[in-house]
């Protein structure tokens, strides 16, 4: 984190936009993605979230940040229709309203893009390490969407940690994207339960399993990993003792100490 | 947006003391954890404390000398731009007024350096008379690193991206200049009472 990047936002003021819920579909048991117009938004870079905010009848507000799953595209009218991809926490006050409640033709107040730094663009190169744990995947899939779109060549990695299979979020779509791409491998790991035919990796992300399935250091591949705090601790500290560069690391991390 | 209404929203978190909740904010009884890249490590032989800039003259503190200048104990609310609140946090530190007493220096601004490379922006006035201190101890316990031990400073009034983890000294400066996150969309002064959680907020 030595460099700052350049500067993303303009100068003007983020303002709250109302917001439309066009769809709302389910991801997973506990995650949902909310496809949203955004009458005015002026696009984002992948990796970068949003601001939402309720407002109830005695005009109590709760605002919290979602990632922004969708890649961002230059045309109207695709440019005003993004994806948040919500996970349902159950003591949670916003996303319980957000996954339960929300309908479609409903309206939320939203502002952004928010974040300059947790952001990938083809422009910035690779090759591409990912590593997402649980709903920590919102913002990479943002990266793999963009990447998919624009420049398959860049070559990517995705080490994406669920705790059960059913779990997994975007796993069709993932599916799909590497069946038609050689330059991404997305690879999973189970840590709570898994399918008796279940092949793959089934322990939390540690030192071993970064060595094995990320681009070495010498390679100098750019790093982001999101999820939970401890997980992003773990990992963004076995990065640097495998030789990765510090300044390479990007991390997001969300909820509470604890998953 | 006066008047807008969330059909269905009614809200099960209202803090029982919203005296104390800045507008956005909602109480957390965890100490999440956001930074930007890994947590440094280093050993606390390897660590010091500078003043550098516009000044008489560089300052500097070993760990040893700084554990022995004047210390105090307080208790803080806690605000982060991502939203969540703490309330009644208990640190223990060194004072930036402590630090810079006896400093001559017309600087207007501080830029807080750390390890990692994070930087941040802060008015001489809020880092001063009381405001800020720089803290090893919280709850009664070293600080933790993925809290910004073995040090980082505190600055309570303002949002926490203020209070740089792992800092390492401050750079007094005689024009403001944006740090790491004010140069990246974040607010530059970073009030939580009024808000001030991005450009021009």
């Amino acid at each position: 984190m030595t460099d700052v990047p350049r500067a993303t936002l303009g100068v003007a003021r983020l303002i709250w936009r109302e917001a439309e819920a066009l769809e709302i579909f389910s991801e997973t048991p506990r995650v949902k993605t909310l496809r949203l117009r955004v009458p005015g938004w002026m696009g984002h870079r992948p990796g970068q979230h949003v601001d939402v905010r309720l407002t109830a009848e005695d005009g109590y507000q709760a605002e919290r940040s979602y990632s922004v799953a969708s890649a961002p595209r230059a045309d109207l009218p695709a440019r005003e229709i993004i994806e948040l991809t919500v996970e349902r926490l159950s003591d949670g006050e916003v996303s319980p309203y957000l996954t339960d409640e929300l309908r479609p033709g409903d309206r939320i107040e939203l502002r952004g893009p928010i974040g300059g730094y947790f952001t990938w663009e083809i422009g910035d190169g690779g090759p591409l390490a990912l590593v997402a744990g649980g709903s920590g995947i919102v913002p990479l899939m943002a990266m793999l969407r963009h990447r998919a779109a624009a420049a398959p060549r860049v070559r990517a990695v995705l080490l994406h940690s669920s705790r059960r299979f059913e779990e997994i979020i975007y796993r069709k779509e993932l599916e799909s994207m590497t069946a038609e791409d050689p330059n991404l491998r997305v690879v999973h790991t189970l840590t709570r339960e898994w399918p008796e035919n279940w092949r793959g990796e089934r322990r939390r992300i540690a030192f071993a399993m970064l060595q094995a399935t990320l681009p070495a250091p010498a390679e100098k591949p750019l790093l982001y990993v999101c999820g939970p705090t401890e997980m992003v601790e773990s990992v963004a500290t076995a990065l640097v003792d495998l030789g990765h560069d510090p300044a390479r690391v990007k991390t997001e991390r969300f909820g509470p100490s604890g998953e | 947006m006066g008047g807008f209404l969330t059909r269905g929203f009614r809200g099960k978190h209202r803090p029982a003391d919203p005296a104390r909740i800045p507008p956005g904010q909602y109480e957390t009884h965890d100490f999440p954890v956001l930074s930007a890249g890994p947590t440094p490590r280093l050993r606390l032989a390897d660590w010091d404390f500078r003043l550098t800039g516009s000044l008489d003259a560089e300052r500097r503190w070993t760990w040893d000398e700084f554990q022995k200048l004047p210390r105090e104990r307080f208790t803080r609310d806690i605000h982060c731009v991502t939203k969540w609140s703490k309330l009644d946090t208990e640190w223990e530190g060194v004072s930036v007024d402590t630090l810079l007493a006896g400093v001559a220096t017309k600087a207007t601004h501080v830029v807080a350096f750390c390890d990692g490379g994070y930087t941040t922006n802060l008015p001489i006035e809020d880092v001063t008379q009381g405001k800020a201190w720089i803290v090893d101890t919280y709850g009664g316990h070293p600080l933790d690193p993925e809290h910004g031990g073995p040090a980082r400073l505190l600055v309570p009034h303002l949002y926490l991206w203020k209070s740089a983890k792992w800092v390492r000294g401050l750079r007094l400066a005689d024009a403001d200049e944006p740090g790491f996150w004010e140069a990246l969309g974040y607010h530059n002064h970073g009030d939580p009472w009024r808000e001030e959680r991005y450009w021009n907020d």
